[in-house]
C-alpha cells in the first residue's frame, strides 16, 4: 500500500527510475549471494573431490565462510603499488565487474521473467563479455609489473580468441532459432529435451563450453592467472575489496556463460519432460548442472601452456564450428530441417 | 640512408622468486626474456645456506647425524645413511645383516616419501591440483612409520654409525578418541595400526600400487599433461652425463646408472628390483621413470618385510668403542659404563684418513666425504648434493621454452634447497 502510495504521488520519471533500480537490485543481489555461495560450493566440491572436508567451521557446515571471507576482504586496505597509475589501477575492476552484471539485463528467467526483453539480446550479451577484456588489460598495465603485465597480455589474447570460437557457435544457435531474442531462443526448443538445441548443435555445445571455461580463464585455461607461473596474473598487485571484485567478476561471469548454455542449448525454463511444468528451478537446475563441471575441471586437470591454448582455438574450434555452421545451412535445405527447426 | 625504427625491441629481465608459488623453497632466477620466451635463467642461490659442512667440523662426528636430516628435507634418513656409511667405511665397522635390511627398508620408504612429494609438486606446478592432495594422503602413513621407528615424523635421527638405533617396534602407535573424533571413527583409523610396525607397513605396501594407478590415472594419459611435459626439457645422455647429474634426471636420458647395482650397498645385491630408464631426456620420460620407481621401491620393501619377519638379531654393532652398550650392562659392568660416558662426552675417535660413501637417494647421487685426522669430529665434511648440478643445468634445459616451461622444468628437477645450499 505505501509502495503504490509513493508511486503514485511521484513524478512518473522517478517512479519508472526508481521501479527500474528495485528490479536491478532484485537481480543484482541474488546473484552476489549466489556468486558468495558458489566460491563456498567450489571450495566443499573440490575438498570433496581431493579426500578432504573444505570449510566447515564457520556456521553449519561451513555455510558462513563466503560472509566472513567478504566481511575480511571488505576490511582490508587496498595497496596502491608506488609507480601505479591510480585512476587506471581503480578503475581495472570496476571495468570487469560492470559489464559481468550488465549483461544479465537481457537474461530471461522465466517466459515473463526479464529485466528488459530486447531483440537484439544475445548480440547485447556479446559485446558486454567483450568488455570484459578491457579490465584485465587495464589492471595488468596500471599495476606496473611484470607479472601483472605478462598475466593481462596472457589473457587478452586469449579471451579474443576464444570470443571467435564462441560467437560462431552462437551462430549456430541463430540459425535454428532465426531470432537473437534469448526469449525467443528458449521458447524455440519447447517440446520436451529432444528439441532442444543441444542436439542438432552437440558439437557447437561441446565448442561452446569449453570457450566458456576458456573465456572466465577457468582452470585448465587460467594462464592468465598462472598460480604457479605468474603468481595471479593480471590482479598480483590487488588487494582488499579490489581483489575481490575481480574474484566476484570472475564468478559471476561463470554464472553468467553457465546460464548462456543452459538457455540456449539446454531449453533454460523449459522442462525435460511434458508431465513436468515449467519454471525457473528448472533453469537454476542446467545451471548448477553446468558450473559443476567448471569445479570438476578444475580438480582434475592440469593447465595449458599459453601457446598451447592459443592454437586449440584457432586451428581446433574455429574450423570445426565454421564447418558445423556450413553443416547445419545445407541440411536446412534438405528434408531433414524439421531436425533443426 | 636514414633508417626508420619504429620501435626498439629488446628483452627484459624478470625476477622469479625467491617467494614465487612455483620456486620450491627459496630459489631464485633472474631470467631474461623475449616476450614469454626464455632466453637465459640465472640461478641465485644461498638463501637457505645453514653451514652445515662448517657446523659438522665442530662437533662430535654423532652429533652431526640430525643435521644431515635437515639437508634434503624430504628424503631424510638417506642423508643420514650416506654420512653414517662414510663413517663406517672410516672405522671399518661391520654392520648387523638385521640393521642392513632396516636400513634397505627406510631407505625405499624414502624414496616413495620423496618422490610423491616430487609429484605432487611437479603436478602442482603444471596445474593439477588433486594429485598433490592426493600424494600427501600417503605421505601421513610413510610420515606414520617415521614416528613409529623414531619419534619424529621428518628429521629422524635414526641411522646411527655400526646401524640403527632401536629395532623397528612391535607396537604402532594408535589414535585416540576425542571431543572432535568418536571412538568408531577412531577404530577405523587404528584398523591397520592393530599389529606391528612391519604390518603396517605391509599393509600399506599392498595398498600402495593402487594408489600409484590413481596418480597415473590423473596424469599419464592426460592429453594436457603429456603436452605440457613431453619434449620440454629435453637432455640427451651424454649431456647428462656431462653436467654431472644423476638419479632419474640421468635414467630418465636413457642412462642406466644406479648406485645400488653398479655399486652395491647395504643389501642391495641380494635383492630382486629393476632400474626403470627413459627414452627422450624430457620431462615425461622422467616422470614415467619417477612413477616406477616408486613401484620398484614397493617391490624392494615387500621383500624386505619378508625377510625382517624371520630373521631377528641386533640392529647395532657390538663395538661399544662407536655404539653405546646396552643400559642394563651400563650400570653393572664397569667397561660398559666407561664406554658409555666417553661416547656420550667426546663420541668416538676416526683414524686419520679420509672417505666417500655414496647411496642412491631419491634426486640422485648423495655422497658425504669426510677428512679426520683422527679427533673425535671430522677435519672436513664435503657434502655431494644431487641437486646442486641439476640447478646447475637449468639455463641449458629452460633456453628456448616459455615461462610455463620453466616451472615444468623446475618441477621435473625435484630440486629441495636444504641440500643445494646445505
Amino acid at each position: 500500500m505505501l509502495m503504490e502510495n509513493i508511486f503514485t504521488q511521484l513524478p512518473e520519471i522517478f517512479s519508472t527510475t526508481l521501479w527500474t533500480i528495485l528490479k536491478i537490485m532484485a537481480i543484482v543481489i541474488p546473484l552476489m549471494i549466489s556468486v558468495a555461495y558458489l566460491t563456498y560450493f567450489e571450495r566443499r566440491v573440490i575438498g570433496f573431490m581431493q579426500g578432504r572436508l573444505g570449510p566447515n567451521r564457520v556456521g553449519y557446515f561451513g555455510l558462513l565462510q563466503p560472509i566472513a571471507d567478504a566481511l575480511k576482504l571488505m576490511f582490508k586496505e587496498i595497496i596502491h603499488p608506488t609507480k601505479s597509475n591510480n585512476f587506471l589501477f581503480l578503475l581495472a575492476p570496476v571495468l570487469t565487474i560492470a559489464p559481468a552484471f550488465a549483461a544479465w539485463a537481457v537474461i530471461p528467467f522465466d517466459a515473463e521473467l526479464v529485466l528488459s526483453d530486447i531483440n537484439a539480446g544475445l548480440l547485447y550479451v556479446l559485446a558486454m563479455t567483450s568488455i570484459a577484456v578491457y579490465g584485465v588489460i587495464i589492471a595488468g598495465w596500471a599495476s606496473n609489473s611484470k607479472y601483472a603485465f605478462l598475466g593481462s597480455l596472457r589473457s587478452a589474447a586469449q579471451i579474443v580468441s576464444y570470443e571467435i570460437a564462441m560467437g560462431f557457435t552462437l551462430v549456430g544457435v541463430l540459425m535454428c532459432a532465426n531470432s537473437l531474442n534469448l526469449g525467443e531462443i528458449v521458447i524455440g526448443q519447447s517440446g520436451g529435451i529432444l528439441q532442444w538445441y543441444i542436439w542438432p548443435l552437440f558439437p557447437l555445445f561441446i565448442i561452446y563450453f569449453i570457450s566458456a571455461v576458456a573465456e572466465t580463464n577457468r582452470a585448465p585455461f587460467d594462464v592468465a592467472e598462472g598460480e604457479s607461473e605468474i603468481v595471479a596474473g593480471f590482479h598480483v598487485e590487488y588487494s582488499g575489496m579490489a581483489f575481490a571484485v575481480f574474484f566476484l567478476a570472475e564468478y559471476a561471469n561463470m554464472i553468467l556463460v553457465s546460464m548462456l548454455a543452459a538457455l540456449m542449448f539446454l531449453g533454460g525454463w523449459l522442462s525435460p519432460f511434458d508431465f513436468f511444468p515449467d519454471g525457473i528451478v528448472w533453469l537454476l537446475l542446467k545451471v548448477a548442472f553446468l558450473l559443476f563441471f567448471f569445479l570438476w575441471f578444475r580438480a582434475t586437470f592440469p593447465r595449458y601452456r599459453y601457446d598451447q591454448i592459443m592454437r586449440l582455438g584457432w586451428k581446433i574450434f574455429i574450423p570445426i564450428t565454421i564447418f558445423w555452421i556450413i553443416f547445419v545451412g545445407f541440411m536446412m535445405q534438405t528434408p531433414y530441417r524439421e531436425m533443426f527447426h | 640512408m636514414k633508417v626508420l625504427i619504429v620501435a626498439e625491441i629488446k628483452n627484459y629481465t624478470m625476477n622469479f622468486g625467491p617467494q614465487h608459488p612455483a620456486a620450491h623453497g627459496v630459489l631464485r632466477l633472474v631470467l631474461e626474456m623475449d616476450g614469454e620466451v626464455i632466453q637465459r635463467v640465472d640461478p641465485h642461490i644461498g638463501l637457505l645456506h645453514r653451514a652445515t659442512e662448517k657446523l659438522a667440523e665442530n662437533r662430535t662426528y654423532l652429533q652431526s647425524v640430525p643435521y644431515m636430516d635437515r639437508l634434503d628435507y624430504v628424503s631424510m634418513m638417506m642423508n643420514e645413511h650416506a654420512y653414517v656409511m662414510t663413517i663406517e667405511n672410516l672405522l671399518q665397522l661391520k654392520v648387523p645383516i638385521r640393521a642392513q635390511y632396516i636400513r634397505v627398508l627406510f631407505d625405499e620408504i624414502t624414496r616413495i616419501l620423496n618422490h610423491l612429494l616430487w609429484l605432487g609438486a611437479h603436478a602442482l606446478d603444471v596445474g593439477a591440483m588433486t594429485v598433490f592432495l592426493y600424494a600427501f594422503r600417503e605421505r601421513e602413513d610413510l610420515f606414520d612409520c617415521y614416528e613409529a621407528v623414531s619419534g619424529a615424523r621428518m628429521h629422524a635421527a635414526y641411522y646411527r654409525p655400526g646401524g640403527v638405533y632401536r629395532d623397528l617396534p612391535s607396537k604402532m602407535p594408535q589414535f585416540q578418541p576425542s571431543k572432535k573424533q568418536s571412538t568408531s571413527e577412531i577404530n577405523k583409523l587404528n584398523k591397520n595400526r592393530t599389529g606391528s610396525l612391519l604390518d603396517f607397513i605391509e599393509d600399506f605396501s599392498k595398498r600402495f600400487p593402487t594408489y600409484v594407478d590413481e596418480y597415473e590415472t590423473l596424469l599419464t594419459d592426460n592429453r594436457i599433461w603429456k603436452q605440457r611435459t613431453v619434449g620440454i626439457g629435453v637432455v640427451d645422455p651424454d649431456r647428462a652425463v656431462a653436467l654431472g647429474m644423476t638419479g632419474p634426471m640421468l635414467r630418465g636420458s636413457g642412462v642406466e646408472w644406479d648406485l645400488r647395482k653398479k655399486q652395491p650397498y647395504e643389501t642391495y645385491s641380494d635383492l630382486d628390483f629393476k632400474i626403470p630408464i627413459g627414452k627422450e631426456g624430457d620431462c615425461y620420460d622422467r616422470y614415467l621413470v619417477r612413477m616406477e620407481e616408486m613401484r620398484e621401491s614397493n617391490k624392494i620393501i615387500k621383500q624386505c618385510i619378508d625377510w625382517l619377519r624371520v630373521n631377528p638379531g641386533p640392529v647395532i654393532s657390538n663395538d661399544n668403542k662407536v655404539s653405546p652398550p646396552s643400559r642394563s650392562e651400563m650400570k653393572e659392568d664397569m667397561e660398559s659404563m666407561i664406554h658409555h660416558f666417553k661416547l656420550f662426552t667426546e663420541g668416538f675417535h676416526i683414524p686419520k684418513g679420509e672417505a666417500y660413501a655414496a647411496v642412491e637417494h631419491p634426486k640422485g647421487e648423495f655422497g658425504t666425504y669426510i677428512i679426520s685426522d683422527g679427533a673425535n669430529k671430522p677435519y672436513r665434511l664435503k657434502i655431494r648434493a644431487p641437486g646442486f648440478p641439476h640447478l646447475a643445468a637449468i639455463n641449458e634445459m629452460t633456453k628456448g621454452h616459455m615461462l610455463s616451461d620453466l616451472v615444468a622444468i623446475i618441477g621435473t628437477q625435484d630440486i629441495v634447497f636444504g641440500e643445494i645450499d646445505r
